[in-house]
């Protein structure tokens, strides 16, 4: 086994009480007080995340717009300075090498790719970048921490220079937090409102102290409850619901495909599987019994497997066991009654809708 | 979440389960350790009154948001009952592991079995040894 890395925040994870464990090469923080409480407070006010093990990676010089839109798959034309999109890095057969988000900035384009997914991205960007472009992996020196849920802003207020309230969902704006010069950005992965904050790594420290010492300060939150907040999103993860075995198009992530235009790699494939439909579709699933469904758990309809889950957990949030999974198409509609095989033990189930949880009605605390 | 604590009255096997003994009847649960190794218990499959638990083998599971773990029989025998407060509250167990958050009584069929257990000091010095 490789040595572990640490982010620039694991004394503050430790002295936080943290539960550490090893996580995409990184020892990471999966719970501190507790999953549940965590997660419920992401949900009612909010919680600090340490995600300084993601990537970042610049790409710059002349033609690089063009180049990007000639190797994501979403158009990357209807973004501006200052502006984020949700984009997937195909493969040459059109599977997905990465699920990120591209931030067009004054003077780069900056992608934040997965832990486990930097080495790839890095290598596939670079070996297609043009002559002109230029292409910097800046991960090891960049901390990110998500400061999510619907009291965010007071958590930021008191430290943050300018005040970040009316910053638009999906735009990011350079500020200064706790005196360190920051990215800023209204992203997330928990489907609450709040900000993921981009700094130099040794400045890290500085930002969670600060945000620990304000009155409305968030609580510390794992990785584990980012599991399963993004997982009652119905967002995926790579590694279990996008890898190099299957288009964007079966996940259901059509909408972050410019398919009109095409022109990236996969995009025949993906023309042809939107058009014609896939073997199988990405589901949210609810257990209407007790149980808890767990990645590879059998799908069961009328005693045939009709499918595979590939992300399963107890929510939190609805106090049920809720799964992500594919299934064949006759049973990816909303309301279709399903069985998901728990060790030999079947488990009522049905299709939901996503979100599973509603984030919207609730949203912004406004002190 | 509760302290840590091993009471003196009880027995231990390797895997974190406990026993308490009253006559030829005992109770089943799982120790102080077990359940913070889990984490906040949110599910308990408990067997049925009736069955039959063989020592050292399964009897049901206990699940935390992440990850699932057997609970073994620290002695065999047949379930008289079960506690059927830790399944409308799971987090009974990580709340009061030795009191409310009991899981199955048994009719022991061979009290001889408890010999194999340890007790509290020897319990102790087990963890210790893990932890090093």
């Amino acid at each position: 086994m490789t040595d572990l890395q640490r982010t620039s925040l694991f004394d503050a994870h430790v002295a936080a009480g943290a539960k550490i464990v090893p996580f995409a090469g990184w020892e990471m923080p999966v719970e501190y007080e507790g999953v549940r409480a965590e997660h419920l407070a992401v949900r009612s006010t909010c919680g600090l995340f340490d995600v300084s093990h993601m990537g970042q990676i610049d790409v710059m010089g002349h033609g690089a717009r063009e180049f990007l839109q000639s190797i994501l798959t979403n158009d990357i034309t209807r973004i501006g300075p200052g502006q984020a999109q949700y984009t997937l890095l195909p493969d040459d057969n059109g599977g997905v090498i990465d699920d990120l988000l591209v931030y067009a900035l004054l003077d780069r384009f900056l992608l934040v790719v997965n832990a486990s997914n930097i080495a790839p991205c890095v290598e596939r960007v670079t070996s297609l970048a043009p002559d002109g472009v230029t292409v910097i992996n800046r991960s090891p020196d960049v901390a990110m921490l998500a400061l999510q849920g619907p009291a965010w802003a007071k958590a930021l207020t008191p430290i943050a220079s300018p005040e970040p309230f009316s910053l638009p969902y999906m735009e990011a704006t350079e500020a200064t937090v706790a005196g360190v010069p920051c990215l800023v950005a209204r992203t997330g992965y928990t489907g609450e409102p709040g900000v993921e904050i981009m700094c130099p790594a040794e400045a890290a420290p500085a930002i969670w102290d600060a945000l620990m010492a304000v009155p409305d300060a968030p609580v510390p939150a794992g990785l584990a409850a980012r599991d399963t907040l993004r997982l009652e999103m119905g967002y995926p993860l790579y590694g279990n619901e996008l890898g190099h075995d299957r288009s964007p198009i079966s996940a259901g992530l059509k909408w972050a495909c410019d398919l009109k235009h095409g022109g990236f790699p996969g995009a025949e494939r993906m023309q042809r599987e939107a058009a014609e439909g896939t073997p199988d579709r990405l589901v949210a699933i609810l257990i209407t019994e007790k149980g808890i469904p767990r990645g590879g758990c059998p799908v069961m309809a009328d005693g045939q497997q009709v499918g595979t889950v590939t992300s399963g957990t107890f929510s939190p949030s609805l106090g049920v066991g809720a799964a992500l999974a594919y299934v064949s198409p006759d049973h990816a509609h909303v309301g279709a009654k399903l069985s998901i095989d728990v060790r030999g033990k079947e488990k009522s189930a049905e299709v939901t809708s996503l979100p599973m949880v509603d984030t919207s009605p609730r949203k912004e605390h406004h002190s | 979440m509760s302290d840590e604590t091993y009471p003196g009255d009880l027995r231990y096997h390797p895997e974190h389960d406990w026993v308490r003994v009253d006559g030829d009847e005992a109770t089943f649960g799982v120790t102080w350790f077990a359940q913070d190794a889990l984490g906040e218990v949110v599910y308990y499959d408990p067997p049925a009154v009736g069955d039959s638990v063989t020592a050292g083998s399964s009897y049901g599971e206990l699940e935390s948001v992440k990850a699932v773990s057997d609970i073994i029989a620290p002695a065999g025998g047949e379930v008289i009952a079960v506690n059927d407060a830790v399944g409308d509250t799971p987090e009974l167990v990580n709340n009061d592991p030795y009191g409310a958050g009991w899981l199955i009584k048994v009719r022991l069929s061979s009290a001889s079995e408890l010999d194999a257990l340890m007790d509290e000091p020897a319990y102790r010095q087990y963890l210790a040894g893990l932890a090093g």
